[in-house]
């Protein structure tokens, strides 16, 4: 393959070269107008490919927008994401709007008015009306966007506690894993610090709090369909940021602050898996997943395994060498289904007491 | 304001007189001519642009097939390809040396201070810079930061790989990662430097256009590349003190026990003394430059591009005015936008509306330009050559780059497209391949100025259409894959089964990339063949109004062999007609600034 590969780079290096030379060869031809300045023919053949160039544009448009339909995020999995991708929508039509007419206003222009000898351009310096006028309407069309963006984004940022029964989840950052600890009964959390960081108290929680007795610390996030949950997020290192795709939420992990984001899930994870659109992407990457799997059989290798879905959480601000690979699975279940996973879960003083009886 | 230039024309001239010993060394090296020192940053702007794209493609290598073994790899990161796959280390230090050196080293540097030096006294009519001595400073200052941060990818444990942000924590703790070792410690030595040089330009570019325009060249009367190259050193005046303050914290922080950026620190199994620091304060200080750099790498390249675009349309730019407004309103919001990097930092959300507000406002006057830019074009007499058709290119990135920010202005939608491939390609197109097509076609359009012969046009359109595809065959699609999700700066993207069906097209990309990365070849190829057996050049090629063309095609240290030309009029008379439809020169499409009034000639009030 590698050979392979640098044989080709090289054989088309020097076909580039071979050509180059042919080219330069060819536009010295004798007789040959060679003052490297566009002449007529030169105008007329370049705006005729401004002419192909914007169609092609066009259809690699079309073609992303339609072979790629399937890379756009499923429905969105909390409360807040449908006024999200309301917007989002709102504004990709709008862009794209923008987008179509000022590309085919721009390359049509360069193809009609390519120059010759005989014509003559039109001295037109100003128009105050219609500048005017193509400031007004992005003035108008932003100040929409931005009104509509600012009541969306102070609803997602005001985060209340007192409001709505919440649960209180700690993200906790570090490199390179996630890990969450529940506020347990009285849903406070304990008090924590990095100094407090010793044997199995890996988030550095307060053990004198007593707040922090019933907190529960996690290697996944499980959480209650319909309930709003805040995270409050700690990191003991670099930065990171928790981004939840599927939640259309994200915030950074910062040492030495916390962080909070809140959103409210609506799709459990089985409810997510049958829809149409999952059932599709899923089928597509494990037909992906079964391919590539033979190539490794082949190699030698172990075959893949076949992918369910399942919400993730990932690191999405640089964090060291193995930042690719930083995620924790998230959960969304019924009310029932996540009372008794939780209880399952041990809490801080039992996993102390554990360690001082060892 | 003309005395004074009179007296330093006559001052120039006198020494211009006895000034013509010149050894090989004051001429090439040491020289403190504008137009060489002009030569001199766009050779070392586009080796290390030479460097900066072929990081690019082998970490896109990397990204479509991931670790696989190649020889490439092998061959040139050594022992951070063991049997040819790349190490994730290796990974991300290609990725911040890629953005460090084509932000600042190329874009900056290469474009701005190429464009500013050749051009600044050219088209003001100025024998030189300000300050000579000053200029030659800048670029030995420039030079050595490249040499440093070139340099600093030889490092035993690596060179800086915190991302071209280098936020702190990451790029501060030695134990959080190689490359902040001795690597970072370079990248931050390379930065102050260039901070340096970049300052010493900047107030040399400022200084020279408000004191040395020639007589009549009046504000309202100046090009807009010089309009834009002003602005632009304003905007550098201002923002890149503070980055600089940024740089020393840092350093601070990583060698001396300080604790700015720092706090609460728990790694490889021990607490850190540091507390009280913020890594925002570091975000805050960054971006208060990060984002005026956007501009000061794009303005130069819209400012070049206007000059071009009238130039070959036969036309005077639309709305003049409403340009140099343009400029100014986009140099005075870019020092308020800078939060809009920030929106999921963790800062005060109230902020997050405020910089929202300010990032959308932004959008009206760069909506402006390319209208202006577009009526330009308009019942014009287009003539393409290389120059315009990376002009028009220009336009088209700018445009399909600039609608995107819309969405990542937006504090709402960027929660979700933050630092994903979504940025990536936004950024690329509108400040990246943009102020690339600027550069591209200031050096097709100037360089009959700079070498005295014509680049040969052909290999320009070859090179110009296959960049056009291959520029929006990589960021296109790019935009889908960050709708997706999928987070930038990520080695390999394997260990998430959810992104499976994104590989085939990150391998079409990575095609893209290669493509275009290989057809620079073209232009290198052109570039070095015309300096020394291009066909000579006439005098004005372009049929230019602007001063530089009235200056001889030989270079000579002042520039005009003469007395320096006075201006009667400003850069765009283009086709302009006496009411009886006849051109103001009979035959003659322009008029050149140097032509007085003629009779019958109406003054635009423009």
């Amino acid at each position: 393959m590698t050979v392979f590969l640098t044989i080709i780079v090289i054989a088309l290096l020097g076909i580039t070269l071979w050509q180059m030379s042919k080219i330069v060869r060819l536009s010295q031809g004798v007789g040959e107008d060679n003052s490297q300045i566009a002449n007529d023919k030169d105008n007329n053949t370049q705006g005729k490919i401004m002419l192909a160039f914007v169609t092609f544009f066009y259809i690699l448009m079309g073609y992303c927008f339609i072979q790629y339909r399937s890379y756009f995020l499923p429905v969105t999995a909390s409360e807040h994401g449908i006024e999200y991708d309301r917007l989002m929508m709102i504004s990709v039509v709008l862009i794209m709007i923008v987008q179509l007419i000022t590309q085919v206003l721009l390359h049509y222009f360069a193809f009609k008015y390519r120059g010759n000898k005989n014509r003559k351009a039109l001295f037109y310096a100003d128009n105050d009306k219609l500048e005017f006028i193509w400031t007004i309407i992005p003035v108008v069309v932003l100040a929409g966007l931005i009104i509509y963006g600012l009541f969306t984004w102070t609803d997602i940022m005001n985060i209340d506690e007192e409001e709505g029964d919440p649960i209180i989840v700690e993200l906790y950052a570090k490199q390179f894993s996630w890990e969450a600890r529940y506020s347990g009964k009285d849903n406070v959390l304990g008090k924590a610090n990095v100094r407090f960081i010793q044997g199995i108290n890996t988030v550095g929680v307060d053990p004198s709090d007593s707040y922090a007795m019933d907190d529960k610390i996690t290697t996944e996030l499980h959480l209650p369909v319909g309930r709003k949950v805040i995270f409050k997020m700690r990191s003991q290192d670099v930065l990171h940021s928790a981004y939840m795709p599927h939640f259309r939420a994200q915030m950074n992990v910062v040492p030495g602050m916390i962080t909070e984001f809140s959103y409210t899930p609506i799709l459990t994870t089985e409810d997510m898996r049958k829809t149409d659109y999952m059932v599709e992407k899923v089928e597509t990457i494990n037909t992906i997943r079964k391919e590539k799997s033979k190539e490794l059989v082949a190699k030698g290798d172990e075959a893949l395994e076949p992918y369910t879905f399942d919400y993730y959480l990932l690191c999405n601000k640089i964090c060291g060498a193995s930042h690719y690979n930083m995620q924790m699975k998230i959960v969304v279940e019924s009310e029932e289904d996540y009372n008794a996973w939780l209880k399952t879960q041990e809490t801080f003083q039992t996993k102390m007491s554990a360690q001082a009886a060892n | 304001m003309s005395a004074t230039a009179a007296h330093v024309d006559d001052h120039a001239h006198d020494e211009h007189e006895h000034h013509h010993k010149e050894t090989f060394i004051t001429k090439y090296v040491f020289s403190m001519d504008h137009k060489m020192i002009a030569k001199q940053y766009l050779i070392t702007g586009l080796i290390m642009g030479t460097i900066g794209i072929l990081m690019s493609i082998l970490f896109r290598m990397q990204l479509a097939w991931p670790e696989e073994p190649f020889t490439v790899f092998e061959v040139l990161l050594g022992k951070w390809a063991p049997d040819g796959v790349m190490d994730p280390n290796a990974y991300l230090a290609l990725v911040t040396i890629h953005g460090t050196i084509m932000v600042f080293f190329v874009l900056t540097a290469g474009l701005s201070g190429t464009f500013s030096n050749l051009l600044i006294p050219l088209q003001i009519g100025a024998r030189d810079m300000a300050s000579g001595f000053m200029n030659m400073i800048s670029y030995w200052l420039f030079f050595l930061s490249s040499i440093i941060m070139v340099m600093s990818l030889f490092v035993e444990a690596g060179p800086a790989a915190a991302g071209w942000t280098v936020y702190p924590p990451l790029s501060a703790l030695p134990q959080a990662m190689g490359g902040s070792g001795l690597g970072m410690t370079l990248w931050l030595v390379s930065m102050a430097i260039f901070i340096a040089s970049s300052l010493l330009g900047s107030l040399n570019y400022v200084v020279t256009v408000i004191n040395l325009r020639t007589k009549g060249m009046s504000m309202t009367r100046m090009p807009l590349t010089i309009w834009a190259f002003f602005v632009t050193a304003i905007i550098g005046i201002v923002s890149f003190p503070v980055l600089l303050s940024a740089a020393l914290l840092l350093i601070m922080d990583r060698s001396f026990g300080t604790s700015f950026f720092l706090s609460d620190i728990y790694i490889q199994g021990e607490v850190l003394h540091n507390q009280g620091g913020s890594p925002v304060l570091f975000e805050h200080l960054f971006w208060f430059l990060g984002h005026p750099e956007v501009y000061i790498v794009l303005l130069p390249a819209l400012g070049i591009t206007s000059e071009i675009i009238a130039t070959n349309s036969r036309k005077p730019i639309f709305g003049y005015r409403a340009m140099i407004a343009s400029i100014l309103a986009i140099a005075f919001l870019s020092t308020i936008v800078w939060g809009h990097h920030m929106f999921v930092s963790g800062m005060n959300p109230f902020l997050g509306s405020v910089f929202t507000f300010t990032t959308l406002l932004i959008a009206i006057p760069s909506a402006v330009k390319a209208f202006n830019y577009i009526t330009t074009l308009w019942k014009g007499n287009l003539q393409f050559n290389p120059a315009m058709l990376f002009s028009i290119g220009l336009v088209s990135t700018f445009i399909t780059g600039g609608l995107t920010g819309i969405i990542l202005g937006d504090s709402t939608l960027d929660i979700n497209v933050h630092d994903t491939y979504f940025v990536v390609a936004h950024f690329h197109l509108v400040m990246g391949i943009s102020a690339l097509y600027g550069l591209f076609a200031g050096v097709y359009h100037w360089f009959p100025k700079m070498y005295g012969r014509m680049m040969n046009k052909k290999l320009g359109y070859v090179h110009f259409w296959f960049t056009a595809i291959g520029a929006y065959g990589v960021f296109f699609p790019m935009h889908f894959v960050g709708m997706a999700g999928l987070p930038r700066r990520y080695y390999n993207n394997t260990n998430f089964p959810y992104f499976d069906d994104l590989q085939d097209t990150n391998v079409l990309i990575t095609m893209f990339a290669i493509m275009t990365a290989l057809i620079q070849l073209v232009f290198i190829y052109n570039f070095i063949y015309s300096i020394f057996y291009g066909k000579k050049a006439e005098q004005n090629p372009w049929k230019s109004n602007t001063l530089e063309w009235t200056t001889p095609v030989e270079h000579i240290h002042g520039n005009w062999p003469g007395e320096i030309p006075s201006v009667h009029r400003w850069s765009y008379d283009y086709s302009k007609t006496n009411e009886n439809g006849e051109y103001v020169i009979p035959g003659q499409d322009y008029v050149p600034q140097t032509v007085p009034l003629q009779e019958n000639e109406e003054e635009m009030h423009h």
